[in-house]
């Protein structure tokens, strides 16, 4: 079971407490009806789903109930670090270069 | 290549069985190929037999970064069945059924495929009419399924715990007789001496780094951890790593790759006669021949490639068993692992063209791959052999993603299957 801290609650926690929300940054579009099917699909649906550093949500269902984003190694399942919602998304290769070292 | 029979078992016997030889060979790899094939489990080489048997395309590479059969096609729990919701995964599904009846005999490989009845329990009402819906589905469809009552469910199944003080009490089950299980290794080993009958190679341990391709956007081969390998065409059937693989040729998919686990118990003597499988108590059981109840859990939420998971998904598949079946509760547990699995938005594969030339993906299968081998392997391999799907794959398109013509088994079964 994976331990994953809160940002809000500044706590560790079993996973238990936490509900995944999937890769994090992804945008719903500002104009909606300017989409076509292709961009929908890549909205919807594709997703970047990689073998390494991954920016995702999480849930803190059963404590504060917000979501927030982690940066996880989908190998390892390492968290790398947290961040609340709303801040911007860290610099992934920077990230995986400095874990590399 | 030796032909298994009575009678050649009994020369054999005479030399204490000695020299039965290798099953296929271990070839370096040609500079190029005709069509080249990443993944060597039961998918991918069976596409590779049916590549050579059914199309005469005999130029071709089995290309695997691990052993043979190492990944999925070695960790699922062997369930194969056909009672899907909707059309197009009926067609699919059943085709593979179809397959299974005498694959043993068409491999020359005992595949120990034993149709000894898949039984899916109802617990809450709503259940009951998602399974009847199913069952009067798949009969206008002509596959079979049948529905039966608690009593009925525990005269097919005696261990079954069908008192009514349990937290999920059994209300009913629908049962398909013909479905059951096969030796999933022996599937990939029989397919693999198939295809290597007919002149294709199988490359283990050649890891694909990148997908080359040519001036005008289609593949030309793949660059591997054994250098370049030429080829025209290129069959993507890498299961979890599907993504990964596909991100070499720059397409993106609608796929997330999760750990499922599955689990089996110490030996025990015949105790238990069919497939019981509970999506809603998440128990998924049945017993080898080697005597171990092999046990199926549920995936983890997050996306991982790590091939192991959280024990709470396995305690709390343990528990469901205890309760249905409580001759298990003092049973051992030997051995638990995960596989990674690669899950669609919809719950079905996909299985076809790519918007990259050459290049066919053949994915998608999510928890339940397992039993669609044979089928999944014919009709991909026709796919590849001339550029188009076979009308049973013509719904499994990537594109559905963008039409949305979904096929959505995900919400006709609303968990793992």
């Amino acid at each position: 079971m994976l331990l994953i801290s809160c940002p809000w609650c500044g706590v560790e926690r079993p996973e238990i407490e936490f509900r995944y929300g999937g890769e994090a940054h992804i945008d719903r579009p500002a104009q909606p009806a300017d989409l076509d099917d292709h961009q929908w699909a890549e909205f919807l649906y594709m997703r970047s789903n990689p073998k390494g550093l991954l920016a995702e949500r999480w849930r803190h269902v059963h404590g504060c109930g917000r979501f927030f984003n982690a940066v996880r190694h989908t190998v390892s399942d390492r968290f790398v670090c947290v961040y609340k919602t709303g801040e911007k998304c860290p610099d992934l290769e920077a990230l995986a270069r400095e874990g590399a070292q | 290549m030796t032909r298994f029979s009575f009678w050649e078992l009994a020369r054999k016997a005479v030399n204490a069985h000695q020299d039965w030889g290798h099953q296929w060979r271990k070839p370096d790899p040609k500079p190029d190929y005709d069509v080249i094939i990443i993944g060597a489990g039961g998918h991918g080489l069976a596409t590779a037999y049916y590549l050579a048997k059914e199309h005469g395309v005999t130029n071709v590479a089995v290309l695997e970064k691990g052993w043979l059969g190492g990944g999925n096609t070695g960790r699922n729990t062997t369930i194969v069945r056909s009672n899907y919701l909707w059309e197009e995964s009926e067609g699919l599904y059943d085709h593979a059924m179809d397959l299974w009846q005498d694959l043993s005999q068409e491999l020359n490989y005992n595949v120990m495929y034993s149709a000894r009845g898949v039984m899916m329990l109802a617990h809450t009402v709503h259940d009951v009419q998602v399974f009847k819906r199913h069952v009067h589905a798949n009969r206008l469809a002509g596959v079979q399924n049948e529905w039966l009552s608690a009593e009925e469910a525990k005269a097919y199944c005696p261990p079954l715990n069908i008192e009514k003080n349990i937290r999920y009490p059994v209300m009913g089950a629908a049962l398909q007789r013909k479905a059951g299980v096969a030796r999933h290794d022996a599937v990939a080993w029989g397919y693999a001496r198939g295809a290597d009958k007919y002149g294709v190679d199988i490359i283990q341990n050649c890891a694909v780094t990148g997908i080359r391709r040519a001036a005008d956007g289609s593949v030309s081969g793949v660059e591997t951890s054994r250098g370049f390998i030429g080829a025209r065409k290129i069959g993507v059937v890498a299961a979890g790593h599907t993504s990964v693989v596909m991100d070499m040729a720059g397409v993106r998919m609608p796929l997330e790759s999760n750990p499922l686990q599955a689990l089996v118990s110490e030996p025990v003597k015949p105790c238990f006669p069919c497939v019981v499988m509970s999506n809603t108590v998440h128990a998924y059981l049945s017993q080898s021949d080697k005597g171990e109840l092999v046990i199926g859990a549920g995936t983890d939420q997050y996306v991982s490639y790590s091939q192991t998971g959280g024990l709470q998904i396995t305690t709390h598949t343990v528990d469901a068993i205890c309760e249905l079946f409580p001759m298990f509760r003092r049973m051992r547990m030997l051995r638990n692992w995960g596989g990674i699995v690669d899950v669609t938005p919809d719950r079905s594969p996909i299985i076809g063209k790519t918007p990259v030339p050459g290049l066919f993906v053949n994915c998608g299968w999510g928890t339940g791959g397992f039993k669609a081998t044979p089928g999944s392997g014919h009709v991909f391999a026709h796919t590849i052999a001339r550029d188009e799907p076979h009308p049973i794959n013509a719904p499994f398109t990537l594109d559905r993603f963008r039409t949305g013509r979904l096929i959505d088994e995900a919400a006709a079964a609303a968990v793992a299957h």
